[in-house]
């Protein structure tokens, strides 16, 4: 997995949104990861973490206000907005809620003809034959094509979204939280189809979730992500068998798990997420963690490379995992 | 339409149970169609015990908890079975025809609810202190002073941090985890017996959801009232539950002890349930691939279109004639444990 090149690298992200009475919340703060072409990568966090953000960003769905994201060697944040025609078509996203992400005057046909056409991918018979090869690729059946988003459910809406973003042959994709709002039996159905469709097309993806054991479940690579910065980063067997950061572990030992001969973990930080609008200094989390320090209020910790390709930012790192706490 | 069901056998509840539902119906009557929400829900809630019903959208579990206690939006309404509840007096009541009025008094006092958003039971115009005060005030005799000082404690008794402090804030200015500490403050200020939580940690993140869960254990174990708790998330339901309720398309298609509804589920539907949640424990071995997913095939049935027999049956691998041929009963498959599939001895 680590020997393969990588699509996307991305240094230095930050993004600030200015708020209307002259502040600024800083949504994402100088974020640093590696995606490999071909791998699936699972970003998580709590919400105001700015996992969205930084998805959106990397699409250039919103503008990010520092950083460099190189795609196959051409920086994305540096290009301007009419020379990215070509490169949108190599990057697509699947949105999170599949009932407002399709335009309901519009038949499945002309919903995934639109991407093709965009894009001067097909026309006529060819047009036809594409569209109906996306759809049973996600599963669905030709005849779909002529029906309206309502006629679908959840779930099926879902595959659409997953056929519309494929209809373009991307070589990476932004996957947004695709099964947070489908219930569980759906939800099986389409994370195996996104499995199948990763590995099948080679596809790199970046999977937004909040869910922790869908992560899991399916990335090979995970970031975790709390209130704008990355806190640790790595191979997800690893990061959960050996998190190396007190919230990731928090996070991890947080997550209801669906066996009740588990042992029940008592809760592991207290009180809530602080405000985007004014982040603590130094560590973000240090408010909240249960093994925080002074030292921790005086700088924003560096990222240190645990394992290879595992990395966490705490400075307490080394001291707590000879210790044992972590 | 007149109401001309006759009142339960109220000597039927029996002790140690707090809550006693049989076979409650609560319909929506559209001009052309009636959505069976409920159809035939039986269930037992032990005293200072947690009954977990889970279901997926659709399954008639929040409608349950609604018609309980007389909640319905119209058109809504009961029309059929028993909510059997024994008061703090010892009198046992049928909560499914006990009349507006004395449902008022029943509401706060014995039983409360809370719900997946705060925002719902707080008054956005009014201070958390206001909230709780009128709430206590309604229901006991007690002097203004009096009031501020028990609405404090009960802040005190959520974790809510500096509760003097927060008397007087509006839910706008708390966070989603402490305006659901203030909901669970308001329910619980005069002591009901029974608590319906309706999803109450679905909108919150999980570190949160986690304090809040663990909250409730302490407040029951504290104060021994039993709560029904409404879920999808079976990963909560194994959390929190001593027993739990299967919903499918308005019918409880299962119940059992937790340790035994995950060990040994005689449903095929709970069984789909579990094989298609992630569980990592079990998915991602220590090295080579990972265990597959196991999808329901199908989706969840239209409530105004139900198929005659087992709603399941179109999704069931072991669907035969007779699924669909009627509704099939609520079937004891050990104590405790019932299931309402004709097969489930297959499934033993």
């Amino acid at each position: 997995m680590s020997d393969r090149p990588a699509l996307l690298k991305v240094e230095g992200l930050c993004k600030t949104f200015p708020t209307r009475r002259g502040g600024a919340v800083r949504a994402v703060q100088d974020v640093r990861f590696t995606l490999r072409r071909g791998s699936l990568v699972g970003l998580v966090g709590e919400s105001g973490s700015g996992k969205t953000t930084v998805g959106r960003c990397l699409l250039r769905l919103i503008e990010p206000s520092a950083g460099r994201a190189e795609f196959d060697g051409t920086d994305l944040f540096a290009l301007p907005s009419r020379a990215l025609r070509p490169w949108r078509r190599r990057m697509q996203i699947i949105f999170q809620d599949p009932y407002s992400s399709l335009n309901p005057r519009m038949r499945v046909a002309s919903i995934l003809g639109e991407a093709l056409d965009a894009h001067n991918l097909a026309r006529g018979a060819a047009r036809r034959d594409r569209i109906a090869e996306l759809l049973t690729r996600v599963g669905l059946s030709p005849d779909h094509a002529r029906r309206f988003p309502h006629e679908f459910s959840g779930g099926q809406r879902q595959r659409i979204g997953i056929a519309r973003a494929l209809a373009v042959e991307p070589d990476f994709i932004v996957a947004d939280e695709p099964v947070s709002a489908l219930d569980v039996s759906v939800q099986a159905q389409v994370l195996n189809l996104i499995q199948d469709l990763q590995q099948s097309l080679g596809l790199t993806m970046l999977f937004v979730a909040h869910d922790l054991s869908v992560v899991e479940y399916l990335c090979d690579e995970v970031i975790v992500m709390y209130l704008g910065r990355v806190v640790e980063r790595g191979p997800s067997r690893e990061v959960y068998r050996r998190p190396g950061h007190p919230y990731t572990k928090a996070l991890i030992a947080s997550a209801p798990v669906p066996d009740p001969t588990v042992p029940r973990a008592a809760p592991q930080v207290k009180g809530d997420i602080p405000s985007p609008l004014n982040p603590p200094s130094g560590c973000v989390f240090r408010t909240r963690c249960p093994h925080a320090a002074d030292a921790c209020a005086g700088q924003v910790p560096p990222e240190i490379e645990v394992e290879p390709g595992h990395f966490v930012a705490c400075l307490r790192h080394a001291e707590l995992a000879a210790a044992g706490v972590l | 339409m007149p109401m001309l069901r006759r009142p339960a056998a109220l000597n039927a509840l029996a002790p140690g149970v707090a809550l006693q539902v049989n076979d409650l119906r609560a319909h929506f009557v559209f001009r052309r169609r009636v959505a069976k929400a409920v159809d035939g829900v039986s269930f037992t809630l032990r005293e200072g015990g947690t009954l977990a019903i889970v279901g997926e959208s659709g399954s008639g579990k929040s409608v349950t908890s609604f018609s309980l206690l007389g909640l319905l939006p119209p058109p809504g309404r009961i029309v059929g079975g028993s909510v059997l509840y024994r008061d703090s007096a010892g009198a046992v009541h049928d909560l499914a025809t006990l009349p507006a009025a004395a449902m008022r008094r029943m509401r706060g006092r014995q039983i409360a609810m809370i719900f997946q958003e705060p925002m719902t039971s707080l008054n956005p115009l009014f201070t958390i202190g206001d909230q709780i005060g009128e709430m206590i005030r309604l229901h006991e005799p007690v002097s203004r002073g009096q009031v501020r000082q028990r609405v404090q404690r009960m802040l005190e008794l959520v974790e809510i941090p500096a509760a003097a402090a927060r008397l007087d804030d509006y839910p706008h200015q708390m966070s989603g985890g402490m305006r659901q500490r203030a909901m669970i403050a308001l329910a619980l200020a005069c002591n009901p017996r029974v608590l319906i939580a309706d999803e109450p940690t679905t909108a919150l993140d999980v570190t949160t959801q986690s304090q809040i869960l663990d909250l409730l254990r302490r407040l029951q174990r504290e104060s021994g009232m039993s709560i029904l708790f409404i879920t999808h998330n079976l990963g909560v339901v194994a959390e929190i539950a001593q027993d739990v309720a299967v919903m499918y398309a308005g019918r409880v298609v299962e119940q059992a002890p937790v340790a035994r509804l995950f060990a040994a589920s005689r449903h095929p539907y709970t069984r789909g349930l579990l094989h298609a949640t992630p569980n990592p424990a079990r998915d991602v071995p220590q090295d080579g691939p990972r265990r597959r997913l196991e999808p329901i095939p199908g989706t969840v049935p239209s409530l105004t279109e139900l198929p005659p027999g087992c709603s399941f049956a179109p999704r069931c691998a072991l669907a035969m004639r007779a699924c669909e041929a009627a509704v099939p009963p609520l079937l004891s498959v050990a104590p405790d444990h019932a299931s309402r599939c004709l097969r489930h001895e297959e499934l033993a």
